[in-house]
């Protein structure tokens, strides 16, 4: 490889956008929590192969609120990459928008799978299905919550002036844990919901 | 605000004393307690990951002892059944969890920003907090021990032996949260180590200069990231079943024993590699050195390392032959682990023709090191053959096997670890260890280890099962498992004597100077130990032995170690562009801080809340951790975080 020139080049100093350790940082949570989603849904799978019709998974899973739900956290997603692009062109009102949408829809999605967890016929508890389902949407609900406050965070931090078109470190990172929670969303409904109309 | 308000030519020029001195007072710890619990320099964190990882090793090293002096002889009463299990389970559980990768993580913690000519780590609070976490996770796992609650099932620790119904009491509740706990640890280790490596090289440290114990640890971090949420998810599911009656692993219910074991094993594998590649990467820098001249096959030798762990995730069902899988999936994965044998091979043929081509100096850091090419052939050995189906059918759950994972994990962690410590105590200290102790301790290790491991081969081909307290007299296994123990003591005495001669050379050792065995690469440039700072200057790296250029005289441009960016706003350090190393942004590094100590002991409360059911603490833990980290993470002026100041 080539030799490097210390030349008298002007470099950025500090939290700057994409190159700064922080980004690599959340690049490489997205890595281990993304292994994380991919053995619980192996779980999920492996059981689900072993036990064939014993397995004992709704048929017909209902659709009536998660997929409107599916709908509202991706609709998230879309507000927050705007309110993110929106802070890289220094248009500050465009941020607290997207941003404040992106947390309202967030926090709609929890409200909305909390009833979606009580309608169901099986607990936790009532077979190996239903430990699956619960302890695979319950990690996720997690990973939402934990996005819901750092959006929160990044709104609070927002407000006090913090952040610029240079300095917004803070706020791509929550941006791509946030597109990150809800790409797993994408890979968890496509399993409990919408497989078995398949299997 | 246009960009060029943010941006600054970095300065350079020479290093010189007074300059020096202004960099340490920006740079070093606060003494005294205080600077304790909030340091954030790699060197110290290094350090305290090494002394609180030979703690564990001496630990696991009792138990072991007291397990050869119940199976010195047969039939003896020395333990109970029970007794016997905790023991030779909290042994693995400690050798291989808390003593084996912490103290890889030590080195590499200590070595990384001092071979990549970085002043830190990318993430030096989060270094600290992962050693916290370390130290808390492995009190944890140890209080269950002492209040005869520690794992009893063996480190893998298979359902159903480890379900509720079959194992009541607290034993598995400690490890199993103890292991989630721990794995925090480790995962944000692994990040930070990727971070480093691809932000903090020195300019011109391209990925091809980059010492092989970068590619080992590099390697295993990038693999520990992946595999670790395997086992945590595992040893939740399993604490799942055991309070809050799901049926993940309950057969009554359909739930699956064997997904315990993928998932397990998932991690266990690649893991067996992350605890071995860095250590592997040691004696490929550190044997060279001894030896007169560069490593044979450096590229081979960083691609070997890379094929190795990517194979590596392809092999854990050879841990399940046994379990009735299908035949198809057993020939893919006997194939799979018989052909990790060519790039294993790659490493101990460079090893081999590096001393063969070279002119051997031979100190006791190369006698750990060469000594570890034969342990890692006798292991390799043994593991090409229990990886052949029929082989394993029959020496499955035989002492075979557990003379193949100590030829392997003492071979090619422990022996290196010693010849680490050897090569580097002199840059960590000051002083030089003591070479007569030092060809004591390695003999009295090698020969005792060879007692000790070499004829357990034979006593698992004759049949004799692991994990049993003891066994009856008159059926051939009586004078062996005599030799053993015997050896198992001798042994002990070598690593005693490794000690003796630390606690001994601290005091008294020979002063070493910067450079005392004349090697190649950049934490041999700055003095022994090293400033806080490391670096006066950021070194220009061209080759892959900046300081043997004038005699290799392989180019006509020497790298520079006393003058180049000099970065003294505060602290600094150079990030550069993940493959070539072209300098691309000036990092600020965080001061000391309070705040990984303090979300360390949130965390072990919330742990502690877990396992004793008590919600409220659970609850306030929540709490303090959520608080912690954003007050952890609240963007801060003098980084470089926030709107409008001046670069």
């Amino acid at each position: 490889m080539t030799d490097v020139a210390l030349g008298q080049r002007p470099l950025p100093v500090g939290s700057t956008r994409r190159n700064t350790v922080a980004w690599w940082g959340v690049l490489c949570l997205i890595g281990t929590e993304g292994a994380l989603f991919a053995y619980l849904l192996f779980s999920y799978y492996y059981t689900a192969l072993q036990l064939g019709d014993d397995f004992g998974q709704p048929r017909h899973p209902q659709l009536e609120l998660s997929l409107p739900n599916t709908i509202v956290l991706l609709t998230s997603s879309v507000f927050v990459w705007w309110g993110d692009r929106s802070i890289k062109r220094g248009q500050s009102a465009q941020f607290f928008i997207g941003y404040g949408i992106g947390l309202l829809l967030g926090i709609a999605f929890l409200v909305i799978q909390t009833f979606e967890w009580r309608s169901q016929t099986f607990s936790l508890t009532s077979g190996v299905y239903g430990s699956l389902f619960f302890t695979v949407t319950g990690f996720h609900m997690a990973h939402v919550i934990v996005g819901v406050l750092a959006l929160a965070s990044i709104l609070v931090w927002a407000a006090l002036g913090y952040f610029d078109e240079n300095r917004c470190v803070p706020v791509l990172v929550a941006a791509a844990y946030w597109h990150f929670v809800d790409a797993v969303w994408i890979a968890v409904f496509f399993t409990f919901y919408l497989t078995p109309y398949f299997w | 605000m246009a960009p060029r308000d943010i941006e600054r030519v970095p300065e350079i020029g020479v290093a010189s004393d007074v300059y020096g001195g202004t960099l340490a007072r920006t740079w070093e710890t606060e003494p005294g307690i205080a600077g304790f619990f909030s340091t954030v320099d790699h060197k110290q964190i290094g350090i305290r990951y090494i002394v609180t990882a030979f703690v564990f090793l001496i630990l696991g090293g009792l138990e072991a002892l007291v397990m050869r002096i119940q199976l010195a002889r047969p039939g003896q009463n020395l333990l109970t059944p029970e007794q016997y299990d905790q023991l030779f389970s909290t042994h693995g559980m400690t050798m291989i969890f808390l003593y084996a990768l912490p103290v890889l993580s030590g080195f590499s913690n200590y070595l990384w920003p001092l071979l990549l000519g970085a002043r830190d780590m990318a993430l030096p609070r989060l270094n600290a907090f992962s050693y916290w976490v370390y130290v808390a996770a492995g009190i944890f796992m140890y209080v269950g021990f002492a209040i005869g609650a520690g794992p009893n099932d063996g480190w893998f620790n298979y359902v159903p032996y480890a379900s509720g119904p079959f194992n009541p009491g607290m034993s598995m509740d400690f490890y199993a949260l103890g292991m989630i706990f721990l794995g925090i640890s480790t995962t944000v280790g692994a990040a930070n180590f990727l971070v480093t490596l691809f932000r903090t090289r020195a300019p011109g440290m391209s990925i091809n200069r980059i010492p092989i114990l970068i590619w080992g640890t590099l390697t295993a971090s990038a693999a520990n990231l992946l595999v670790v949420p395997a086992v945590s998810l595992a040893f939740f599911l399993l604490w799942m079943d055991r309070q809050f009656g799901t049926h993940f692993f309950d057969v009554a219910s359909g739930g699956q024993p064997l997904l315990w074991q993928h998932l397990f094993w998932m991690f266990g594998h690649p893991w067996v590699y992350a605890i071995v590649l860095p250590a592997m990467g040691m004696v490929s820098d550190g044997l060279p050195t001894f030896c007169r001249r560069p490593l044979v096959g450096y590229t081979p030798v960083a691609l070997s390392t890379v094929a190795t762990m990517i194979l590596g995730f392809g092999v854990w069902v050879h841990h399940m032959f046994a379990t009735g899988l299908p035949s198809l999936a057993l020939s893919f994965f006997s194939a799979a682990s018989i052909i990790i044998a060519v790039p294993s091979a790659v490493a101990v043929f460079a090893w081999t023709a590096t001393i063969w081509t070279g002119r051997p100096v031979i100190t006791t850091a190369f006698l750990f090191f060469s000594s570890m090419i034969v342990l890692f052939t006798i292991g390799g050995v043994s593991g090409f053959m229990t990886g052949s189906v029929p082989v394993d059918w029959q020496l499955t759950d035989t002492y075979f096997v557990v003379a193949h994972l100590h030829y392997v994990l003492i071979g090619i962690n422990l022996f290196p670890v010693v010849g680490g410590i050897y090569y580097w105590f002199p840059k960590m200290t000051g002083r030089m260890l003591d070479e007569r102790i030092g060809r004591w301790n390695f003999w009295t290790m090698f020969v005792g280890f060879n007692i000790a491991f070499l004829p357990m081969h034979l006593v698992g081909l004759w049949g004799m099962p692991r994990r049993v307290y003891t066994y009856p007299a008159g059926i051939g296994f009586d004078w062996l498992n005599l030799i053993v123990s015997i050896g198992s003591f001798i042994f002990a005495i070598g690593v005693l004597l490794l000690l003796v001669n630390v606690v001994r050379s601290l005091k008294h050792g020979a002063i070493a100077g910067a450079n005392p065995w004349d090697a190649p690469t950049l934490e041999w440039s700055v003095s022994s130990p090293p400033p806080p700072y490391n670096f006066a200057v950021i070194p220009r790296v061209v080759s892959r032995h900046p300081l043997w250029e004038d005699r290799l005289k392989e180019r006509e441009v020497r790298s520079a170690t006393q003058e180049g960016l000099l970065l003294d706003h505060g602290r600094e350090t150079i990030a550069t562009t993940p493959l070539d190393a072209v300098p691309d942004l000036i990092l600020k590094m965080p001061e000391d801080s309070y705040m990984p100590f303090a979300l360390g002991v949130a965390l072990a409360a919330g742990f502690t809340g877990l396992l004793l059911h008590w919600w409220w603490l659970v609850v306030i833990a929540g709490i303090a951790v959520a608080a912690s980290i954003v007050i952890w993470l609240w963007p801060e002026r003098e980084l470089g975080q926030v709107a409008g100041v001046a670069p």
